[in-house]
C-alpha cells in the first residue's frame, strides 16, 4: 500500500511527452541540416553568428514575452515602445531635444554619453511596462486591449517625439554595443557579436530566474491557476504587473542594441516585431494559455525563425513569401502543441 | 438482483499502463443487470482507470469486455454512449461559462431544425433537476455553482441520456447528507427500473447502505469480489488495505476547549453574490476558535460554510465585521494578507481553487511555503523534496515521483497534495473546507490524525466537512449554519447526528446560542 510498492515498469517512455518537448529543437536541426544541404554556405560561422546577430533584438524582447505569456497575458506593445524608447535614448546620447538632430558624430562631451542613454531607453520600456501592467491589474482590463491600446499610444509617442525624422550617428562607444564582435579569435577570427552575447547572456539570468527562483515559480504559478495562486497567498497582482515591467526593461534593452547596431534609432522601428517575438516564445513551445513553458524554447523559436528567414534569404526567396511562411508555421506550432496535448490526456 | 450467469457488463485481463505506473494489471470485474455495483480501493488503486475505459475515455492496453453478451471495443466516449454505457466522472466536465441547461444537453441539444429548443431544454433540465431534489435555475452558469451543485448537475446530466449502465466515479464525496440521501433514492429507482449501476465511494456506509455487489481493487489488481450481504465494513476494509486495521477512526479524545482566543469574529455580515445583490451570504456571523481545539462548522450544501472561511482568510470581500487574531483587531483584505497573519485554508474544490494542474506535485506542496524553503531568492531544491517525502509518509500520496505532474495522480492523491500544501504552512490558524473529499479510509483517519496533532501542537484548527460523522469525529466543538447564519454551538460530547440536523435544518427554531 505504499508508493514504494510500485511496479517496476518505469522504462515505459513517455513518447508523447518527449516529443512535445523537443519537437522545436529537433525541427530546429532539421532545417538546418535542409538548409546546409541546399546552400553549403549556410554552415560557415560568419552565417551562423550573423543568424544569431540578427534574431538578438527580437530575441531579447521574447525573454520578456516568455514572462507575460506564462501568466496567461500578452504584449503586443513592445515594438512601439522599443522605438519611443529608442529614440529617448539616442535623445540623450546626443545631448538632449535640441541637439538631437545634429548631423554627424557628436562628440561624447557634446552628449550625455551611451551609459545614460542605455539608461534612458531602459527606464522608459520600464515605466511604460509598468503603466501597461497597472492597468491591466488594478484597472482590470484585459492584457490583449491594454496593450494593444499601448502600441498605438508608444508609436504615437515616437512619431511625435521623433519630430518625423530619424536620430542617427552616434559616439562608438554606443555603436560598439551593436556592432563590435568579442572573443575575435573563436570560430576561425569571426568572433561573437555583442548584441548576440548580450541576448544569449540574458536568457540564461532569464532560464535562472524562472526555473529556480521563488519569483520564477510564481509566474508559472499565476499563469497555471490564477485562483489558486491567489489562494496560495500569492501577491498575483503584484507578480502580474512585474511582468510587464520585465517586458519594459527588454524593450528599451533592444531599443538601445538596435539603434547601436543600425546607428540610428527612429519613430518606424520595431514594426510588426510583436509579430515575430510571439511567435518565437509560441513556436518554443510556450502555452499562450500560460503556466507552461521555458527561456530555452524561446531561445530555441527566436533561432528558429532567424534560421528560417535566413535560409529563404539565402535561397533568394522573396521577403513576401517570408511573411507568409511565418505566420503558417505560427499556427502550426500551435496547433502542433494542442494537438500533444490533447493526446497526453489519455 | 442479478444472474451471476448472464452479467451485463463483463470485463476480463484488463491491463492499463502509464509512464511510470501500471494502473491496472490483469483486473477482472463483472456487473450484473439490475445490478448496483460498488468498485472499491484505495486512492489510486485504479478505479477511475477502469471506469475511463469503459466509457471510452482511454484504451486499454490488454483485455477483453463483454457488454450484453457481445464482446466490445469501446473506441469512444460517443460509442460508449450510443451502447448504453453513461459516466459521471470523478473531475467534473462541465463548461464553466455555459449554462446548467446547455451542459445538461450538451452536444445534444433538442433542436427544430437548425434551431435549439431553448425553451424545451430548460423544461426538461429543470425537470430533472427537480427530480434529484436540487432546484437550481437551468440558466445559471455553471461557474456560480458550488461544488455540490456542480457535482447534482453532472448526475443530471447522465439521467438525462438513454442509458443501460451508469457510472459514478464518487458522486457523493461532494455533497452533504441530504443531497446524498437524495442521489440514494434515485439509485434505488434507477435500479428498480433495472439499470445497472457501477458506484465508487471512499463512505463504506453507503456502500452497505445501498449496493448489491462489490469488487475491490488494490495496487491495480483484483483484491476481492462478492456480495455485499456476505461481509462487514472490516472485511472490505481488510480487501482494500491489505492488512488489518483496528481502532481506524481514533476520536479525538475531548481536547481542550479552554485554549486562549486565537480567532475572533465580530458580526460578519456579506449580502449579494454576483447575482443578486440582496443575497444573503454571510448574516452577522460572530465566532471564536481557541488555540488547541477543534471547531468544526456544520451545515447544508450553501449554507454559507465556505463563504464563512473565504471571508475570513481574505479570499471574498465583505460588508461590516472585523477580525481578531490573538486579541488584536486584523485587516484582511486578500489571502496573502491572511496567510502573513498566520491564517491558512486548504479550500473545498481542489481543481479550481488549489491545483496548478500543469506542475510537479513538488512545487504544487511547496507553493504555500516557498519562503520557508527558499534560501535567498531560490528555492531549495533539497527542502523542497524533504518536505514532499515528509508528507508522501505520513499521508500516503500515491505518485510515480516528485516531478510527476499533479494532473497524473489520481484524485484522492490530488487532494492529498491539498492538504499537505496548507498542512506544511503550519499557520496558527488552519481552515480546512472539506478535508478528507475523495481521500480513501486509511487515509481519512491519518489526516485525522495529522488534525489533532495540529491541534495539540496549539493551533486552532477550524474543519468544514459535510459527512456529520467526520465533524462528530473530529470536532471538540461544533457550530451550524443555515441560510448564512450561526444557527447553534453544542460540545462534541452533547451532539448526535439527530441533534446536528435539527441545528442545520430548523436553525431558526433551535436554541439561537451564536457564540457570543
Ligand atoms: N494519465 C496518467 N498518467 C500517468 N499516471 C496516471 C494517469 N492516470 C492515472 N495514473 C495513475 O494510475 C494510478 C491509478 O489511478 P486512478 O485514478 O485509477 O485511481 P483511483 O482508484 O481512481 O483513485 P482515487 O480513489 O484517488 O480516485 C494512480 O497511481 C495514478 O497516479
Ligand atoms: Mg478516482
Amino acid at each position: 500500500m505504499t508508493a514504494d510498492a510500485l511496479p517496476a515498469q518505469r522504462k515505459q517512455i513517455d513518447t508523447i511527452g518527449l516529443l512535445g518537448r523537443f519537437a522545436p529543437l529537433i525541427f530546429l536541426l532539421v532545417l538546418m541540416v535542409a538548409f546546409w544541404l541546399a546552400e553549403p554556405n549556410f554552415v560557415k560561422p560568419l552565417n551562423l553568428t550573423n543568424i544569431v546577430l540578427q534574431v538578438s533584438v527580437t530575441g531579447l524582447l521574447a525573454i520578456g514575452m516568455t514572462f507575460v505569456i506564462l501568466t496567461a497575458g500578452i504584449d503586443l506593445s513592445v515594438g512601439s515602445l522599443l522605438a519611443f524608447a529608442g529614440l529617448v535614448g539616442a535623445a540623450v546620447a546626443k545631448g538632449g531635444l535640441e541637439s538631437r538632430f545634429a548631423v554627424g558624430d557628436v562628440t561624447e562631451a557634446a552628449g550625455y554619453g551611451w551609459g545614460l542613454a542605455m539608461l534612458a531607453a531602459i527606464a522608459v520600456g520600464v515605466i511604460g511596462g509598468t503603466l501597461q501592467g497597472l492597468a491591466i491589474t488594478w484597472l482590470r482590463v484585459p492584457p490583449f486591449v491594454v496593450t494593444l491600446g499601448g502600441m498605438s499610444v508608444f508609436r504615437g509617442a515616437a512619431l511625435l517625439f521623433s519630430g518625423g525624422g530619424p536620430i542617427s550617428g552616434f559616439s562608438e562607444g554606443y555603436t560598439m554595443w551593436g556592432k563590435e564582435r568579442l572573443f575575435r579569435d573563436l570560430l576561425g577570427g569571426v568572433g561573437l557579436p555583442v548584441p548576440a552575447l548580450i541576448f544569449l547572456g540574458f536568457a540564461v539570468i532569464a532560464f535562472i530566474v524562472l526555473r529556480y527562483t521563488r519569483y520564477g515559480r510564481h509566474v508559472y504559478a499565476v499563469g497555471g491557476n490564477l485562483e489558486a495562486a491567489r489562494l496560495s497567498g500569492l501577491n498575483v497582482r503584484f507578480i502580474i504587473t512585474s511582468v510587464y515591467v520585465i517586458m519594459g526593461f527588454f524593450a528599451g534593452l533592444g531599443a538601445f542594441v538596435l539603434s547601436a547596431r543600425l546607428d540610428s534609432a527612429e519613430a518606424v522601428a520595431g514594426q510588426g516585431y510583436e509579430l515575430t517575438v510571439i511567435a518565437s516564445v509560441v513556436i518554443g513551445g510556450t502555452s499562450l494559455f500560460g503556466g507552461q513553458g521555458s527561456v530555452v524554447g524561446t531561445v530555441i523559436g527566436a533561432l528558429l525563425i532567424g534560421v528560417m528567414l535566413n535560409g529563404l534569404q539565402l535561397n533568394n526567396v522573396s521577403s513576401y513569401i517570408q511573411q507568409i511562411v511565418i505566420g503558417l508555421v505560427i499556427v502550426l506550432a500551435v496547433a502542433f502543441d494542442l494537438f500533444l496535448k490533447s493526446r497526453r490526456k489519455t | 438482483m442479478m444472474t451471476a450467469a448472464d452479467p451485463l457488463l463483463s470485463v476480463t485481463g484488463l491491463t492499463k499502463r502509464f509512464p511510470g505506473v501500471v494502473a491496472l494489471s490483469d483486473v477482472s470485474l463483472s456487473v450484473g443487470r439490475g445490478e448496483v455495483h460498488a468498485l472499491l480501493g484505495e486512492n489510486g488503486a485504479g478505479k477511475s482507470t477502469l471506469l475511463k475505459i469503459l466509457s471510452g475515455a482511454q484504451a486499454p492496453d490488454e483485455g477483453s469486455i463483454v457488454f450484453d453478451g457481445r464482446p466490445v471495443t469501446i473506441h469512444s466516449p460517443l460509442a460508449a454512449q450510443e451502447m448504453g454505457i453513461v459516466t459521471i466522472y470523478q473531475e467534473f466536465n462541465l463548461v464553466p461559462h455555459l449554462t446548467i441547461a446547455e451542459n445538461v444537453f450538451i452536444g445534444r441539444e433538442p433542436r427544430r431544425g437548425p434551431f435549439i429548443q431553448w425553451r424545451r431544454m430548460e423544461r426538461e433540465t429543470r425537470a430533472i433537476l427537480e427530480r434529484i431534489g436540487m432546484p437550481l435555475d437551468p440558466r445559471r452558469t455553471v461557474r456560480t455553482l458550488s461544488v455540490a451543485e456542480q457535482q447534482m448537475v453532472e448526475i443530471a446530466r447522465a439521467l438525462s441520456m438513454r442509458s443501460r449502465l451508469i457510472i459514478m466515479d464518487e458522486p457523493t464525496s461532494a455533497l452533504s447528507e441530504a443531497e446524498v440521501t437524495k442521489l440514494m433514492g434515485i439509485v434505488r429507482d434507477l435500479r428498480a427500473e433495472g439499470l445497472s449501476i457501477i458506484f465508487v465511494t471512499h463512505r463504506l456506509d453507503e456502500v452497505m447502505a445501498i449496493c448489491d455487489r462489490f469488487t475491490v481493487l488494490r495496487d491495480g489488481r483484483n483484491a476481492g469480489a462478492g456480495a455485499i450481504a456476505d461481509v462487514t465494513v472490516d472485511d472490505i476494509i481488510r480487501l482494500m488495505v491489505g492488512r488489518d486495521v483496528e481502532a481506524l477512526f481514533a476520536r479525538r479524545d475531548d481536547g481542550p476547549t479552554e485554549g486562549a482566543e486565537a480567532l475572533r469574529v465580530e458580526h460578519l455580515s456579506r449580502h449579494g453574490d454576483g447575482r443578486d445583490p440582496h443575497a444573503v451570504v454571510l448574516d452577522d456571523i460572530s465566532l471564536v476558535a481557541r488555540r488547541g481545539e477543534i471547531l468544526g462548522i456544520a451545515g447544508l450544501v450553501g449554507s454559507g460554510r465556505t463563504e464563512l472561511a473565504r471571508a475570513i482568510f481574505g479570499a471574498d470581500p465583505v460588508d461590516r465585521g472585523r477580525i481578531f487574531i490573538d486579541g488584536k483587531q486584523a485587516w484582511i483584505r486578500a489571502p496573502h494578507h491572511a496567510i502573513r497573519l498566520g491564517i491558512g485554508l486548504a479550500p473545498e474544490d481542489r481543481k479550481q481553487q488549489a491545483l496548478f494542474l500543469a506542475l510537479a506535485i513538488r512545487a504544487n506542496i511547496s507553493m504555500a511555503t516557498l519562503d520557508r524553503l527558499s534560501r535567498g531568492i531560490f528555492v531549495s531544491e533539497k527542502a523542497e523534496l524533504a518536505q514532499v517525502e515528509e508528507f508522501r509518509k505520513a499521508l500516503n500520496i500515491r505518485m510515480a515521483s516528485p516531478e510527476q505532474r499533479v494532473a497524473l495522480l489520481s484524485g484522492g492523491n490530488q487532494q492529498k497534495v491539498v492538504l499537505a500544501r496548507w498542512l506544511a504552512l503550519r499557520p496558527k490558524i488552519l481552515i480546512v473546507d472539506e478535508p478528507t473529499r475523495g481521500i480513501d479510509v486509511a487515509a481519512k483517519a491519518e489526516v485525522h490524525q495529522l488534525l489533532y496533532d495540529m491541534a495539540r501542537s496549539g493551533i486552532a484548527v477550524i474543519a468544514i466537512s459535510s459527512e456529520l460523522p467526520e465533524i462528530l469525529t473530529i470536532s471538540d466543538r461544533i457550530i451550524t449554519m443555515r441560510a448564512g447564519r450561526i444557527t447553534g454551538e453544542i460540545l462534541r460530547r452533547d451532539a448526535t447526528e439527530e441533534k446536528l440536523m435539527r441545528m442545520m435544518t430548523l436553525g431558526d427554531t433551535a436554541p439561537a446560542a451564536a457564540a457570543e
